[in-house]
């Protein structure tokens, strides 16, 4: 597999995510925000965590409309694989990728803590490593982290089996308590806690492990 | 030319800015304050011969996001 991480400035999260890709065998290109192609033969785009562009305007906003985004929507149009973890999936949902929006956390406060998912659909590139139903522990860091979506998109993505990741106690107000979701050819997925920082003993914890080993294992001949 | 872009969250959005506001107000002393919405306002200066639709396909592709704020412009 070879997986293309975007750096926007203010990003701060592209080397942890690069680091758990590579652990689980993946070829890693870095990819600056400037550039307006990718490089050639990726099969999977990752866009990290962090506060690009400082949150200027809205969380994403401005990312979601540089140059090498373009080149993402089209790789997503194409069929290609996205992955946007925190300010990853909130770019995601600005450059209308996935649905919905990201905003500002119920209790209004930086949240930064460990907390219990549950993994919604085994149904995925990214989730066939897990059971549906499984129970993990991931960290989240994030101020605005509450998803929204009108409800006629919540019971889509309920019918479509497109939520991947379920708070088991939410912290952040999200509707029906969304950590992750899939776009809907499941190869897009956005989600607000760090897998990457639950990818080695480490950090802690492992259960974000199974996401990058399914992951490789699914795009080894892709 | 200037255009003037109110960007507020849509009703029906929860806003928890804005009520963290009124209950601020509200430990002020300040009575009868039922609801408080906090939105943005984006002043641009533009080249002469800029339309209200040049403004509105700004909002469209970048100043707003529809999923969530509404916006309203206002020229000159």
């Amino acid at each position: 597999m070879h997986a293309a991480v975007v750096v926007f400035p203010g990003s701060n999260c592209d080397r942890d995510l690069a680091v758990a890709l590579e652990a689980a065998g993946a070829k890693v290109s870095m990819v600056w925000h400037k550039d307006s192609a990718l490089p050639d033969g990726v099969d999977l785009v990752g866009i990290p965590g962090g506060f690009s562009f400082g949150d200027y305007l809205r969380c994403g906003a401005i990312a979601a409309n540089s140059p090498i985004c373009r080149s993402v929507a089209a790789h997503a149009e194409r069929g290609g694989y996205v992955m946007g973890i925190c300010n990853g999936f909130q770019v995601l949902t600005e450059t209308g990728l996935l649905p919905g929006a990201l905003l500002r956390n119920g209790g209004l406060k930086y949240i930064c803590q460990t907390v219990g998912l549950k993994v919604e659909t085994s149904q995925s590139a990214y989730t066939e490593g897990y059971n549906a139903g499984d129970l993990i522990d991931i960290p989240i860091a994030h101020h605005d982290g509450n998803y929204f979506a009108d409800d006629d998109t919540i019971a889509r993505l309920q019918d479509e089996d497109r939520i991947a990741f379920t708070y088991t106690d939410n912290p952040n107000g999200a509707r029906a308590d969304i950590a992750g979701l899939l776009s809907e050819n499941r190869r897009v997925l956005g989600m607000m806690p760090h897998p990457e920082r639950a990818a080695d003993p480490v950090h802690g914890g492992t259960d974000g492990q199974a996401l990058f080993r399914a992951l490789a294992a699914a795009l080894v001949n892709a | 030319m200037k255009a003037r872009v109110h960007v507020m969250l849509k009703n029906g959005v929860l806003d928890p800015q804005g009520e963290a506001v009124r209950h601020a107000l509200g430990a002020l002393g300040f009575d009868g304050v039922n609801g408080v919405r906090q939105g943005k306002v984006i002043e641009l200066d533009l080249a002469e011969g800029a339309t209200e639709a040049d403004v509105t396909a700004m909002c469209e592709k970048l100043l707003a996001n529809t999923v969530i704020e509404s916006y309203s412009v206002e020229m000159g």
